[in-house]
């Protein structure tokens, strides 16, 4: 059976290949692969009448003790027979339906593909192999539903079909794993052998009504049916041979193979017997009410399925001989009917009823096939429809307790069945001929009466002799019963109940049909009483969720940072924090040790200076703030032994505060102003925050100190990297790779900035300088230029051995030209450096690249390895190479964004005379950038 | 002193946070400041501070002879202050471009523009 699967998959994989090259005859060829599947299930007849159960056992996981077994018996054969027959017949007819689709080849690809995943269904012994397959045929029929995914209408309804399927589809694979846990087994066979340990376990009750939902589900059941009257958006063919022969059926199919393991219980029959009744119910009355033969044949599958689920829940012997046969009729009946109405589609226009009439003329050979199944579907002698309904009446009559009920439903659903098979089968074919569309009516070609003029001839043959169905029916029948019943398959049994019931079912539906339209209307003036029904529901359900869903994504990412930022933070305090409190209780104040009044007024006035800078909405006296704050930290760096960082530090501040004001020109003066109650949720959060982290570092404080690599470093510094800067040392040498990343970010940093600034929408200059030069500045600015240029190279050369180095000097060079730019401005600055500074990015970057390289390619030693040789009375080194690609990173970073953003502000693109030295002191045409313009010095208004 | 220092680096991260917490872009950006010179401190104290000598070997030796500050931290400090400038460099920018593009700086407009029109027509957000 694998090898038929396989086989089946992959005629499915070949079928667009094969409907290129065969063109016209595409149907035709790909048909012969479910004949020659159909003639292979068929030869095994005779084996499984003979009691013969076909096991195929394959390892699938075997970790988990999952195989992937197969088993054909009587039921799977019935099933797979139905499968395979009438998916040749519906391919060859597909073939000229949807000839010269463009799509034709992924529209076989699809139906195939639905085939294997239902051959599947029905030939799994693994619970979990059959749910895999079960989903993939809901799969199928998504796509197969919405194949004219051009249609909105298509489309919704594909969803709608794949939603109702697929949650049911969730709850089976529940109820089976269930249902694993009670048996002990997945495979059906040895559940089969557990039914009195299943049905006693307390997992029974769930186990069965999560399976029961999956059935449901997809067969269409009262509340789930609305899915599949939508579903007939589908092509005919599809619907013919998914939404009324095989797919709605494998929930019937389901309940079958669980009867034996599941059924008998008062539970299974009474939710079956009242969930069938239901759906029996609204089918037969939807049926009427509609004039699209679509729609109709629609809702009397769903009578039909209805029907079958109450006879698989009165789950006795003629029950199920009845649900077994009638599953075959409805199968035969139906598809023949839905293939017939996509022939009158195809050959007149339309499907609508009312302005069809008198087709029998043009479309003789379609009538005849429409007369066999509609008369099938009456159920009138000797169709093959008849010995279905007279055994389903035999069977309810048989049910103690509910003679009177089931019947009257019964004979009442069965009426206005005849309605419909007479709506279907009479209405087009009969009467007056009626030209509703300007195509000329025409009968359609042979391969598309074919089929339902076979269809209808196999119920013809059936219905005259039923016994040749005996071996098929009563293998099947053994199965769901779980043992072996006596049956007979006769077209007359005689004049019994079950005859005058379906003598006075033929009276009642010609009657109703004669009034059909009276009926019709009478019924849709209701329809907004029925619109308030399950398909309200689903809707509702649908649009809440996604309301819900986009409310959840708006709170959880409404796009705004501080909301972000308020979570992230408050996440920390809650989870830090509140773990440090319970940890380790409220910290007492350690000791606070001994302590110069110098340091303590430091530490207050940097206190200080944060809380204005934090508190004032003046944007200068924060910024003055930060200054205060940052030069307070220089200081400390410098009490605390840290030369090199208090350097660093107050040359940072310098730069930050010439790009902030350069920035603040080109801003408004009024900021926007945070609610009250933002910012008493925003002092909370910094304040939980801020206390956490001071507990955190007086815990951290408490610890004992290791200071094993500190020492390492001060070792290893002079005699492994010829420097006494330890720290220098291990910025250039020991952890230089970090270093060179480091640079790497500041160069990236830099080139962003300037796209920023550069490209894109142009900015309107904002700054509107009116100042004078002034002519201490642009003299003190010149000498001091070269003085500071100096400076930092001497802080560059002496930075291995006493405080100083790259970062140090490329931040004194920096800070150099910078000078010079806000005496003599922009155009003067570019010309002294001759060249954009963005150069030095690239030439640092290469040069630390390269000092890297020389141990490479020198000694072999891995990169950044430094080498060191004596000139003279020098120790020189790669590391001190590599400091100088520091140095240009940090000139060229700094210089490109302060350089760019003045260009920008101030608009010097279009002033970019041309400026000597000697004429700068001068130059009332110079707009030096000593001022800061009157709008930035104002502070917010409030 | 290490004492201090902690608070001092409790009280700015408040002040750093408080900042970030606000709707002008330009107070979250001196938050941002704030927040990388909190740390910073935090790493030197983590570090453990000592009123000593800068961590320079001698001329002449080849380690130091007496107790001299932590270098490693300061190591790590100096490429953060360094890194931390270039942040705010850049975000600065940033901030610059936004202004020059939407018109507002204030964040909570910003959250709520359509994504795909930088309006030029989009009223000035002044509060």
């Amino acid at each position: 059976m694998l090898i038929a699967l396989l086989f089946s998959i992959a005629w499915a994989l070949i079928a667009p290949l094969l409907v290129r090259g065969a063109g016209r005859a595409g149907g035709w060829v790909l048909a012969l692969g479910p004949v020659a599947l159909c003639a292979w299930f068929a030869s095994h007849v005779p084996a499984v009448r003979a009691g013969a159960v076909v096991r195929e056992t394959t390892a699938w996981v075997p970790s988990l003790d999952v195989g992937a077994s197969f088993v054909l018996d009587g039921l799977s054969l019935l099933f797979v027979l139905l499968i395979t027959g009438l998916g040749a017949v519906i391919a060859v007819y597909a073939g000229r339906y949807l000839e010269g689709h463009r799509d034709l080849g992924r529209f076989f690809l699809t139906f195939l593909a639905f085939m294997s995943a239902m051959l599947g269904v029905v030939l799994a012994d693994n619970l979990l192999l059959l749910f895999i397959f079960w989903e993939a045929t809901s799969l199928c029929s998504y796509l197969l539903v919405g194949f004219k995914h051009e249609a909105e209408g298509s489309r919704t309804s594909a969803l709608q079909a794949l939603l109702v399927t697929g949650s049911g589809g969730l709850a089976l694979l529940v109820g089976i794993l269930l249902l694993g846990v009670a048996g002990g087994s997945y495979e059906l066979s040895v559940l089969a052998e557990r039914v009195g340990q299943i049905q006693s376990h307390p997992l029974y009750l769930p186990a069965f009504v999560l399976i029961a939902l999956g059935a449901f589900t997809k067969s269409a059941q009262v509340p789930f049916h609305f899915w599949l009257p939508n579903a007939m958006a589908a092509p005919t063919p599809v619907s013919a041979y998914l939404h009324s022969a095989t797919m709605v059926k494998a929930g019937v199919y389901l309940l079958m193979r669980m009867d034996p393991i599941l059924g008998g219980t008062g539970v299974w029959i009474w939710t079956l017997v009242a969930v069938g009744s239901a759906t029996m119910l609204v089918g037969s009355v939807g049926a009427l009410r509609h004039t699209d033969l679509k729609k109709v044949l629609a809702y009397s599958t769903i009578t039909a399925l209805g029907t079958l689920v109450v006879l698989l829940g009165l789950s006795y012997g003629p029950s199920i001989k009845a649900a077994v046969v009638f599953l075959l009729v409805h199968a035969l009946y139906k598809s023949g009917l839905f293939l017939v109405a996509g022939s009158v589609d195809h050959g007149v226009g339309t499907r609508d009823v009312t302005t069809l009439g008198g087709l029998r003329r043009v479309m003789p050979l379609t009538a005849l096939a429409a007369v066999l199944a509609g008369l099938s579907m009456a159920g009138l002698p000797p169709l093959f429809g008849f010995v279905g309904k007279e055994l389903t009446y035999k069977a309810k009559l048989g049910v103690e307790n509910l003679e009177w009920l089931l019947p009257t439903i019964a004979v009442f659903v069965n009426a206005l069945t005849v309605v419909a098979a007479g709506v279907l089968a009479a209405k087009p074919f009969f009467g007056r001929l009626q030209r509703p569309e300007t195509r000329e009516a025409h009968e359609v070609p042979f391969a598309m009466w074919m089929g339902p003029l076979l269809i209808g001839t196999v119920g013809l043959v059936f219905g005259a002799a039923p016994g040749m169905l005996y071996d098929l029916v009563t293998s099947a029948v053994d199965v769901v019963a779980g043992e072996v019943v006596e049956i007979k398959l006769a077209l007359w049994y005689g004049f019994n109940t079950a005859l005058y019931l379906s003598v006075a079912t033929m009276g009642l539906g010609l009657v109703a049909y004669r009034f059909w339209a009276p009926l019709r209307l009478a019924l849709a003036q209701l329809d907004a009483w029925t619109a308030a029904g399950p398909a309200r529901a689903y809707h509702g359900l649908f649009d809440g969720l996604l309301r819900f869903a986009g409310w959840q994504t708006q709170f959880f990412q409404g796009g705004s940072v501080r909301t972000y930022l308020a979570a992230t933070f408050g996440t920390v305090v809650l989870l830090v924090g509140g773990t440090l409190g319970l940890k380790s209780g409220l910290v007492s104040l350690p000791e606070v040790g001994t302590m110069f009044p110098y340091e303590a007024a430091l530490v207050a006035i940097v206190a200080a200076a944060a809380v204005v800078a934090a508190a004032t909405s003046s944007r200068l006296l924060s910024l003055t703030g930060l200054g205060v704050v940052g030069l307070g930290l220089a200081l400390v760096f410098v009490l605390m032994g840290a030369p090199d960082l208090a350097m660093t530090q107050f040359l940072v501040e310098i730069l930050i505060v010439v790009i902030a004001l350069s920035v603040l020109q080109g801003l408004p003066s009024r900021t926007p102003r945070t609610s009250r109650w933002g910012r008493a949720q925003a002092l909370t959060i910094a304040g939980g925050l801020g206390a956490t982290v001071s507990l955190l570092l007086l815990g951290v404080l408490r610890l004992p100190f290791d200071r094993a690599v500190a020492d390492y470093y001060l070792r290893q510094s002079v005699p492994g990297g010829f420097g006494q800067n330890v720290v220098n040392v291990i910025l250039v040498d020991f952890r230089a790779l970090d270093t060179l990343g480091e640079i790497a970010v500041l160069a990236v940093a830099a080139l962003g900035a300037f796209a920023l600034l550069r490209l894109g929408p142009p900015v309107a200059p904002s700054a509107s300088r009116t100042a004078v030069p002034s002519v201490v500045l642009q003299t003190g600015a010149r000498l001091l230029l070269a003085v500071l240029l100096l400076a930092s190279l001497f802080m560059l050369w002496r930075g291995h051995n006493a405080p100083g180095g790259g970062f140090i000097g490329g931040l004194f060079a920096a800070s150099a030209v910078v000078l010079y730019l806000l005496a003599f401005g922009h155009s003067a600055t570019e010309q002294l450096l001759r060249g954009s500074p963005r150069i030095w990015l690239g030439v640092g970057l290469a040069v630390a690249v390269a000092s890297g390289l020389v141990g490479v390619v020198w000694r072999g030693a891995p990169f950044l390895t430094g080498q060191w040789t004596t000139v003279g009375a020098l120790k020189l080194g790669t590391p001190l190479l590599f400091d100088v690609g520091v140095f240009l990173v940090v000139v060229g970073f700094t210089l490109t964004i302060i350089l760019a953003l003045e260009r920008v502000v101030t608009g010097s693109t279009t002033s970019a005379a041309p400026l000597s030295d000697d004429e700068a002191g001068r130059g009332s045409e110079t707009p030096p950038a000593v001022e800061i313009p009157a709008s930035s010095m104002e502070s917010s208004s409030d | 002193m290490d004492v201090l220092l902690a608070l001092l680096a409790g009280l700015l991260t408040a002040a750093g946070v408080y900042l970030l917490l606000q709707r002008s872009l330009l107070r979250m950006l001196f938050g941002v400041i704030l927040l990388s010179n909190a740390v910073n401190l935090i790493l030197f104290v983590a570090g453990r501070t000592l009123r000593a000598a800068p961590p320079i070997v001698p001329d002449g030796l080849t380690a130091p002879a007496a107790a001299v500050a932590n270098p490693l931290p300061q190591a790590l400090i100096l490429t953060a202050i360094v890194i931390g400038f270039g942040l705010v460099a850049f975000a600065f920018v940033l901030l610059f471009r936004a202004y020059a593009t939407f018109n507002t700086l204030d964040a909570d407009t910003l959250a709520t523009m359509p994504e795909d029109s930088p309006a030029d027509d989009e009223p000035p957000t002044a509060d």
